[in-house]
């Protein structure tokens, strides 16, 4: 059993109020924090625990908040990433269903750090219930003084806010969020300039994931370099991963870091092993923007080793034989699932996604879905490989922001990996639209 | 001052300059295509991405190249950055890929396109274009609307730039049209066919790139390069009233502002110089005005065209010391 730290408590009764919550340790680290430690102690103690982001592209958070622009004299805002809307991936949705207090405590812990006074919680607008157990959450919190004006006595005030999107995936781009949060059209910025020197109404902004927030608790009461031993190498501490697909045991588990993949998809405490006893064939081991892996790769590297859940062994082998943990969002198809139907369906997420600010992901996005659909029923041509090759590399790293990256590579990894079902697809579309396939099994 | 160097010309420019103004200062064949940035028009630039170009170099202290191309038009430079525009395959791969998506959706009616002639995509295309095309899929239709009394947008040309939305929102107190929608789907509109009156909404069919916003008064009555391009003007209370009056004869076709050498104009106009004052007695005609020889404007050769130099204007400078 690996040790749990987010999700230590979540099975306790009630734990979603804040009386429950308060009685189990909770807010204890705010009041470590606030109270017997500088925001340059709180601080130096994420550098010291080598928390990286966790909503896909694991930046290290110390870092970031370092970038923060101290010296501007305007004020300064946490904005808390809470529109999770990446298929796949659903641990940050759970965290704050089940352990809202959590999040608040992080955020309150966070920006005292920052000297921040007024924080946003920026929720995917389909997640319409969270907005209500987070509401009642900061309205606990405030009325036993952890939010508010001089909360503990001290000096420091904040107030929190939660602001629905409106049900777009882009708005999950740190520049579209804060271009949505202030009331625009979801666009990403152009950068530079970073959000660390303009970001939200043009003043220093820090934007974090929900799971980096809410880690930011333990680690103040643990301690850096004891949050530092767990993990592995530069993947420190424990990640939530969220997995679904043909697994028996689909769910939201804490890991901690540097579990081998074959242990995570096999061991009955995980998602133990494929359902009704099939083979593995694939996994997306990071949410649907990651490249996805074949079984042979997933379960070791190109030179032989065994892959392990870090940012680093996922990553080995680059986009030739690696992939990425990204957000986190694990998704496992065993050897029925057919490779072009479902990179299709991915094809057709990305395309109804993209902004159409910039020109290669808004005509490239649509241009691979309908390529796609056409090999899928029946009508591809051996060209159209070769077409979506081209067309997924002219996307990848030509755009704004990583949206255009994100629709690239699962296409891109897919026929990598896979060639042989694309080209059956075209060789052979009678039979292979006849063969069982997908989800229709399960109808 | 900052020392930056794009294909091999090295230039020093100011601190905040982005490397499409430095390769402008430089001129000639440097100079990255921009669909989408408008010097004039804050906040404009970076959507296009046909000005990518790649940092070999990023400054003194780091010698390293940046991982991906950056778009021109809003990367600032830094001391010694080392840039490569012509001189980079990557770069003129990518490019090619961008005009392949500029063109997936747009109809190609350039014989009946009253913009052809000084059109910016097709100056593109005939520079980065292929020879055929990847698809045989439908394109992308919109039905033609008026959004003002003299502005006609024909959405299935446009590219998306968002050059009329800055223009729109910088010269005039009130935005009446913008972009709907999102994705591939999405289109420049005026808000439940509100219609654009603003004194100056004229200029959004010359900040436009393409044929997507044509002129009303002048749709269908010429073709650009039957036209002579004179300097004029006159006293006018509301714009400076320095145009470029569009000529066959003594018969003034269309009003435009004055276009420079990157197709930007020197000076917004209003509505009146531009839809209303179309009789010769309203304009002072200064003289013709210059057009580049490769345009196909100056097929009138009413200009006399000076004697050009076969030497690569990247290489030498032969023709600033003549």
């Amino acid at each position: 059993m690996g040790e749990k730290i987010l999700l230590a408590n979540i099975d306790i009764p009630g734990i979603r109020g804040f009386d429950v919550y308060r009685a189990n340790g909770g807010y204890a680290a705010v009041e470590k924090a606030l109270l017997e430690m500088t925001a340059a102690q709180v601080s130096a103690e994420i550098n010291r625990s080598g928390l990286r982001g966790r909503g896909g592209a694991g930046f290290p958070t110390g870092l970031k908040w370092s970038f923060l622009d101290r010296k501007s004299d305007k004020p300064r805002y946490l904005v808390c990433n809470a529109d999770e809307s990446e298929p796949g991936t659903f641990k940050d949705r759970y965290l704050m269903h089940h352990l809202p207090h959590l999040l608040i405590e992080g955020l309150i812990i966070s920006s005292f750090t920052l000297g921040v006074n007024t924080c946003y919680i920026y929720i995917r607008g389909e997640f319409k219930y969270l907005v209500g157990i987070l509401e009642n959450a900061i309205r606990e919190a405030r009325q036993h003084g952890f939010l508010g004006e001089h909360i503990l006595g001290t000096d420091f005030s904040l107030n929190i806010y939660v602001h629905p999107g409106a049900g777009a995936y882009i708005c999950g781009e740190e520049t579209a969020l804060l271009e949505s949060l202030e009331g625009k059209r979801g666009n990403p910025r152009i950068k530079p300039p970073f959000p660390a020197f303009k970001g939200l109404y043009g003043c220093p902004t820090v934007v974090n994931n929900v799971e980096t927030l809410a880690t930011v608790g333990p680690i103040v009461n643990m301690g850096g370099d004891v949050y530092a031993k767990i993990g592995r190498g530069k993947s420190t501490g424990t990640k939530l991963i969220s997995a679904c697909g043909n697994i028996n045991n689909p769910g939201v588990y804490e890991i901690e870091m540097g579990l081998p993949v074959e242990d995570f998809i096999y061991s009955p405490e995980y998602c133990g092993g494929i359902a009704r006893d099939k083979y593995l064939k694939a996994v997306i081991p990071g949410g649907s923007s990651v490249p996805i892996l074949p079984a042979d790769l997933i379960l070791n590297t190109a030179k032989g080793e065994k892959r392990l859940m870090t940012y680093e062994s996922l990553a080995e082998g680059d986009f030739e034989s690696g992939t990425m943990l990204g957000s986190g969002g694990f998704i496992v198809y065993d050897e029925d699932a057919c490779i072009v139907r479902n990179t299709w369906n991915l094809t057709r997420f990305y395309h109804h996604e993209s902004c159409g600010q910039c020109s290669p992901c808004r005509e490239g996005t649509g241009w691979m879905e309908k390529v796609l659909y056409r090999i899928e029923h029946g009508q591809g041509r051996m060209s159209d490989i070769d077409l979506l090759v081209r067309v997924a590399k002219n996307i990848e790293g030509n755009t704004i922001c990583p949206l255009g990256d994100a629709a690239a590579w699962p296409v891109a990894s897919a026929i990598r990996h896979f060639r042989h079902e694309f080209e059956e697809h075209v060789l052979h579309p009678a039979a292979v639209l006849e063969k069982e396939r997908s989800l229709i099994k399960f109808f | 001052m900052l020392k930056v160097t794009i294909d091999n010309i090295s230039i020093e420019v100011e601190e905040g300059t982005t490397i499409l103004n430095a390769a402008r200062k430089i001129g000639g064949k440097v100079v990255p295509p921009a669909m989408c940035y408008y010097s004039k028009l804050k906040g404009s630039g970076g959507k296009c991405r046909t000005c990518l170009v790649k940092v070999a170099q990023s400054c003194t202290k780091d010698t390293r190249p940046m991982s991906k191309l950056v778009a021109s038009c809003s990367t600032p430079v830094q001391d010694g950055m080392v840039v490569q525009n012509l001189t980079s395959p990557e770069v003129i791969e990518a490019r090619k890929g961008i005009v392949e998506f500029l063109l997936l959706n747009h109809p190609l009616d350039c014989p009946v396109c009253d913009q052809a002639g000084e059109c910016d995509l097709q100056d593109l295309s005939f520079g980065y274009g292929m020879e055929e095309t990847a698809t045989d899929d439908e394109r992308r239709e919109y039905p033609m609307t008026d959004i003002g009394e003299n502005i006609k947008l024909h959405m299935n040309r446009c590219i998306l730039c968002y050059r009329c939305v800055y223009a729109a929102d910088q010269l005039t107190d009130k935005r009446l049209h913008g972009v709907l929608y999102r994705g591939d789907v999405s289109e420049i509109s005026t808000f439940i066919n509100q219609s654009v009156t603003n004194e100056f909404s004229g200029n959004i069919i010359d900040v436009c790139p393409v044929g997507a916003l044509t002129d009303k008064t002048f749709r269908f009555k010429s073709r650009v390069w039957f036209l002579n391009p004179m300097n004029a003007h006159r006293e006018c209370t509301r714009c400076s009233g320095k145009v470029a009056a569009w000529m066959f004869g003594n018969e003034i076709f269309r009003i435009t502002g004055r276009k420079d050498q990157f197709g930007e104009v020197e000076e917004f106009i209003c509505n009146e110089c531009r839809f209303e004052k179309k009789d010769i007695n309203d304009w002072v005609i200064d003289g013709p005005r210059h057009i580049k020889r490769q345009s196909v404007i100056s097929a009138n050769h009413y200009e006399e065209t000076k004697k050009q130099s076969l030497i690569d204007p990247i290489e030498g400078k032969m023709h600033e010391q003549k």
